[in-house]
């Protein structure tokens, strides 16, 4: 973890014992929102049964509807957020995969919606377990995305995705991912920050000014001035409002840092969009996501100890996407690896892994880039596949070359 | 839509419409107009309750009259007036 605050702050933090799940349930109790909708039933996990439970102890305000789809979930906080209210719900796997058309209406409506993503991989065959094909599917439909190393983060990210999401530059809305199984069921230590903390730092949700066919008015649906949101946009109108989703996720790029800059004030705990470790004399760095990543940094002290120049660096905000701090954190780094937990068939090599060739493709000064697609369906990523992984790199590196530019670790031959 | 569209900049957020519809002319989508005879109009109003673009307005007379703003030239009223009042006629 990131710690840089002061004892004090430390003191007036609660450590509670929660995995993952309940770490999303709990933050969202802290920050109260208006309007919590979700389908409860499979793939549902135990975020919305343990948030139903402090609704039920009247611990909120919030007005919980369960409904009866995923589709109907995100429809219910779409129509929420237009009127005004802050809006949460939680699904995973197959769920978000209902929800499909609903992500990219609230995206294009530019609700700030926070959603908790418990990364399951998608059937079939049928697996409820860990991987990242189900985020990784709703990459393009306009949402930012974090992805959690562990329970802290999601603690944390939960709280702070709400700034991310209303700043009014970006206006969007927000998944925070969190390993399926991994860390969403498993016990971790949080420290949490004091309700009126929370509550301070989250504060009353702020609107943009829009002009209405009616005039000026706040960015939300009011009887007394009408607005009317995202309707028939043909070729004359669509083009630009996508341009308007390219710039927010532009200035998000800016928001976000300046969030958890705030954010590390009331926590003490720091985040940035990339996570490096071990980065600046590396020879050998995996770059990669989620939980997984714990276990690399565990493998880079281990490799470290018996004289490999490794390093890594886990990539916490996907989207957006940031270029140009990943290229400068990167520097000279000769032999990048980087970790999939989803395949794109057909495509030339896991999402990840394409971005990040696409980062360098301009550089004058580019790594030696290999994909390594693993733990589909959950398969377990241990540290011995990581070790191997690093082994990999290291004789691109003493070859000079990539031999194989996409492999698939871990999984029977 | 006439006039200079604005630019993504300028645009509202939220795909949120800057106009009303009331200022969205239709009436130079379809290639046909409605033609009423008010000589064998008998004043039923069917042709106003039919129309889809709610295009077709009562006058204090009684008698009907197409906003020719609006109307997409469907041809829906002459098909519906009993009487055959309304025909269509291609537009120059």
């Amino acid at each position: 973890m990131y710690y840089d605050g002061e004892e004090e702050m430390m003191q007036k933090q609660i450590l509670m014992g929660m995995n993952g799940d309940e770490a999303v349930a709990y933050a969202t109790k802290q920050v109260n929102p208006d309007v919590v909708a979700a389908y409860p039933i499979t793939p549902q996990t135990i975020i919305v049964e343990r948030f139903s439970e402090y609704v039920a102890d009247g611990l909120v305000d919030t007005e919980f509807v369960a409904v009866e789809s995923e589709h109907s979930a995100l429809s219910n906080c779409i129509g929420a957020a237009a009127a005004g209210a802050r809006a949460f719900t939680a699904t995973a796997a197959n769920g978000l995969a209902l929800m499909w058309e609903m992500t990219y209406i609230a995206a294009s409506l530019r609700l700030p919606i926070v959603m908790a993503i418990v990364n399951r991989a998608l059937s079939g065959p049928i697996n409820i377990h860990n991987d990242h094909s189900d985020s990784m599917g709703a990459r393009d439909s306009g949402w930012i995305q974090i992805y959690c190393e562990n329970s802290q983060e999601v603690y944390d990210a939960c709280i702070a995705a709400w700034r991310m999401g209303e700043h009014p530059d970006v206006q969007l809305p927000v998944m925070v991912c969190l390993d399926g199984f991994t860390l969403s069921h498993t016990m971790e230590n949080v420290l949490t920050i004091p309700d009126e903390e929370v509550r301070e730092f989250i504060g009353e949700r702020k609107f943009i000014t829009v002009r209405g066919h009616m005039g000026e008015t706040e960015f939300r649906l009011n009887p007394e001035i009408p607005l009317t949101m995202g309707p028939l946009d043909l070729q004359d109108f669509y083009f630009e409002h996508k341009l308007q989703q390219v710039e927010a996720m532009r200035l998000a790029l800016k928001a976000i840092p300046e969030v958890d800059a705030e954010y590390a004030k009331i926590s003490g705990r720091r985040y940035g969009m990339l996570h490096p470790y071990r980065m600046e004399d590396a020879e050998v760095a995996i770059i990669g996501m989620g939980s997984t990543m714990g276990t690399v940094m565990h493998m880079v002290d281990e490799l470290r100890a018996e004289g490999v120049k490794a390093g890594m660096i886990k990539m916490r905000v996907f989207r957006p996407f940031p270029t140009e701090e990943l290229i400068d954190i990167i520097g000279d780094v000769p032999v990048v690896g980087v970790l999939d937990k989803a395949a794109s068939f057909g495509a030339p090599g896991g999402p990840l892994y394409e971005e990040i060739k696409t980062t360098f493709y301009d550089e004058a000064k580019r790594p030696l880039v290999a994909d390594f697609i693993y733990g589909l369906g959950g398969r377990d990523a241990s540290p011995t596949l990581i070790k191997g992984v690093y082994k990999s790199l290291e004789e691109i590196s003493s070859k000079g070359e990539v031999a194989e530019k996409v492999s698939y670790v871990g999984v029977r031959g | 839509m006439s006039g200079q569209k604005p630019g993504w900049r300028e645009l509202p957020r939220g795909a949120v419409s800057y106009k009303s519809s009331t200022e969205y002319e239709t009436g130079d989508w379809g290639v046909e107009n409605p033609d009423i005879d008010r000589s064998k109009c008998t004043k039923c109003m069917l042709c106003h309750f039919y129309c889809p673009e709610g295009a077709i307005k009562v006058r204090e007379d009684g008698f009907t009259e197409v906003d020719l703003r609006y109307c997409k030239g469907c041809g829906i009223c002459a098909e519906e007036c009993p009487v055959s009042c309304i025909t269509m006629v291609r537009k120059k």
